[in-house]
């Protein structure tokens, strides 16, 4: 069960959406989708559910293309929410899971297990436009698992959350993929990627410039983060041989070096010059590569 | 149930429940039940004037001859009113009117030549029925008395005041007559109201039902779990469907209405209603033709519907659309009038205009039967064709977002839902 994205190009007119795209992601894993805004990747999760067809390459589920015939299978939150703003919760979710090939009594009883996960049981009978947008965030989020599909699609889907809502949410992620599910999502918010995915991609205009597994990208990425915290004004280092990038904090600065070696230069050049109270060397941030590989930056 | 199914029965009940059906659907079966006792509503409200009353009218005449002869006739007019005699003066039976002891005064003469002189006097001038009732009992009389004169027997009378009998006919083999043809107009000017009417609302309720979707973004889900092609039949099933039990209903309503209703129903419109043969026909022609001009526009409106992204610029992208339908409309209200006008014969066939155009030729003419099969079929075929473009514009459609409220996102629609290979 696992999904190949092979070489897959979309055109609009003369404009490459995406280019060039191959990706494997193995059955069970959780990954993640990362780019600037307008990079390609709703038009990737729209020729992944079939919705456009892609210009070239293809685009395989278990060895089948997915489409209508499988649409029990998988599951979708788009980027842009939406629900029948009129229609009662429990009504439309049902509905919504009957579409999907769920059974109706099937249906209520994992509404109520999931309302009752979100600590909202009492929204079932309410209307979709009485909820505040968090609260229709969860309901939508509940529509896109409920039928419990073996891939689940999700586009943003912490966006807009408080960060106990977050909390819930990575939680019940993680665990519809301990249960056997493949999830692709896609984020801002590098940290919850981090968190949550073992192996990521980053497209950068439609091309992928980054894509592996967390842990080997950010090895093989080898610039490390160097924090000093010190009274002292360190701002000379920014012309020190193999400081890339330097940022300035309340309690010191961070510097971005070329690799851990230069850390060793820095140490030795600063020692004795006044009071250091931190000296760590740390790992690439995701969104340190991010803004890097796709030259744009985030919150 | 399958997801055809599950659209088509969600779209009907969601509608049938909705408080807009319950509300439309009652207010206009009370119109359909007042206009059908019309005549009993009407008499609740003259009732006070004295409708079911006696008109007391004394009648002043120094012969005596005609008012005894008004005493027995006036009884085959208009039995409510009663006749007194009496020998005072006028100007005391005046002040007796005034004073309200009798409702009118009738003063009568008899000249020489015979010709009888009445003078009417009432309080009001609305009263003008028992006046009109009263002339015509005196011109009876006048009549007797001449005949009588004459030595006239009754059946010589008769003879003398036998109606002509003026029959109207057409060379045009099975044309209809006149009086057919101001019968049948009735009933198809009913009918193309209607069917404009429902056209023009269910239509429009197909649209807003995919702009609404798509404005909630709801669409997204919907498109990725079941094709568009089954969604927009599904929906236009549904809502046709729902436009059929409003239409049942109110049928039925003023069947029932006019069978219990105390009103007679004999000659005026209520010829229309008799169901002879003639009726029957086009009413199913009714029916058919609603049925193909409410699929044609449902398909084109739901693909419409699929491009606007807020449903505030639905109304303008459907414009040419309720224009289409206001010409066909405009051009069968011509065709009531002048069923053969060549332009009229000429848009009977065109797709667009058909379902209301060559309705009215159904029902005005009797035209062989392969005309309109012609037009059902041309408008069968336009439905399909618009019914597979739809789901192509569609598919493109729901996924496209901004400021689109014009034709050229048609195109953008179809590059987005291209099949690449």
């Amino acid at each position: 069960m696992t999904l190949h994205i092979d070489h897959v190009t979309k055109k609009f007119g003369t404009h490459t959406a995406v280019n060039q795209l191959s990706l494997t992601i193995p059955e069970q894993s959780m990954f993640g989708f990362l780019g600037a805004n307008g990079a390609g990747k709703t038009t990737t999760f729209r020729m992944m559910l079939g919705l456009i067809d892609a210009s070239a390459g293809t685009i395989t589920w278990n060895g089948k293309s997915i489409g209508y015939h499988n649409s029990s299978q998988v599951g979708y939150l788009p980027e842009e929410r939406g629900l029948y703003p009129k229609m009662k919760v429990k009504e439309q979710i049902v509905y919504l899971a009957r579409l999907r090939g769920m059974d109706r009594k099937k249906a209520e009883t994992e509404l109520v297990y999931w309302l009752n996960r979100f600590n909202v049981p009492e929204y079932e009978n309410k209307r979709v436009e009485e909820l505040s947008k968090g609260n229709q965030q969860k309901i939508q989020f509940i529509a896109a698992i409920l039928h419990k599909p073996e891939l689940i699609i999700l586009d943003e889907p912490f966006s807009g959350l408080d960060p106990v809502n977050v909390e819930l949410l990575k939680e019940a992620v993680r665990d519809i993929q301990r249960q056997g599910a493949t999830i692709i999502f896609s984020s801002h918010r590098m940290e919850h990627v981090e968190e949550l995915c073992e192996s990521l991609c980053i497209i950068h205009k439609g091309s992928p410039v980054l894509h592996g597994k967390l842990t080997e990208i950010k090895r093989s990425f080898g610039k490390k983060n160097l924090l000093i915290d010190s009274d002292m004004d360190l701002r000379y280092l920014s012309s020190f041989q193999g400081v890339v990038k330097i940022k300035e904090r309340i309690e010191g600065i961070t510097l971005q070096i070329e690799n851990e070696e230069i850390s060793q230069s820095i140490l030795s050049d600063i020692q004795g010059k006044g009071f250091i109270r931190r000296f760590s060397l740390e790992e690439p941030s995701l969104n340190d590569i991010f803004i890097e590989k796709a030259g744009a930056s985030f919150e | 149930m399958n997801r055809f199914g599950l659209i088509l029965s969600k779209t009907y009940m969601q509608k049938v429940k909705s408080k807009s059906f319950l509300i439309t659907t009652i207010l206009f079966a009370l119109a359909i039940v007042v206009g059908t006792n019309f005549q009993s509503i009407a008499g609740l409200f003259d009732s006070k004037d004295g409708s079911e009353e006696t008109w007391e009218v004394v009648v002043q005449d120094d012969s005596g001859t005609v008012a005894a002869a008004l005493e027995q006739q006036i009884v085959f007019v208009n039995d409510q009113i009663a006749i007194t005699r009496s020998e005072e003066s006028i100007s005391e039976l005046e002040s007796q009117v005034e004073q309200g002891e009798y409702d009118a005064l009738l003063s009568v003469t008899i000249q020489d030549s015979g010709k009888i002189m009445a003078d009417y006097f009432s309080d009001s001038l609305t009263s003008d029925r028992y006046s009109s009732d009263l002339q015509v009992a005196m011109q009876t009389i006048q009549s007797n008395f001449a005949a009588s004169e004459l030595n006239l027997s009754a059946d010589e009378l008769a003879t003398l005041n036998m109606p002509v009998s003026f029959n109207h006919r057409s060379f045009t083999d099975g044309a209809k007559s006149a009086e057919e043809l101001d019968e049948a107009r009735g009933l198809v000017y009913i009918l193309i109201f209607v069917i404009y009417m429902s056209v023009l609302i269910y239509s429009m309720m197909i649209a807003t039902e995919v702009a609404t979707e798509k404005s909630s973004r709801v669409m997204e889900i919907l498109v990725s779990s079941v094709p568009p092609i089954q969604q927009i039949f599904a929906k236009i099933l549904g809502v046709g469907l729902l436009g059929l039990t409003q239409l049942a209903l109110w049928a039925a309503v003023g069947f029932v209405s006019i069978q219990l209703s105390s009103d007679s129903f004999e000659g005026g419109i209520y010829t229309l209603f008799d169901f002879s043969g003639n009726s029957l026909g086009t009413i199913v022609y009714g029916i058919i033709f609603f049925l193909l001009g409410y699929f044609l526009y449902a398909a084109l409106a739901a693909l419409l519907g699929s491009l606007v992204s807020r449903t505030e610029d639905l109304q303008q992208m459907l414009m040419p659309v309720n224009l289409l339908i206001v010409a066909g409309a405009m051009l069968s209200f011509f065709g009531l009038a002048n069923p053969e006008a060549s332009m009229i014969t000429i848009t009977s066939y065109i797709p667009f205009f058909s379902p209301l155009v060559m309705f009215t030729r159904v029902g005005m003419l009797n035209l062989p039967l392969w005309e309109p099969m012609l037009a059902i079929g041309l408008t069968l075929l336009t439905i399909f064709v618009i019914g597979w473009f739809g789901a192509k514009v569609y598919r493109g459609g729901v996924l496209m977002y901004g400021n689109s409220s014009s034709f050229k996102d048609l195109k953008k629609a179809l590059i987005l839902s291209k099949k690449e290979r």
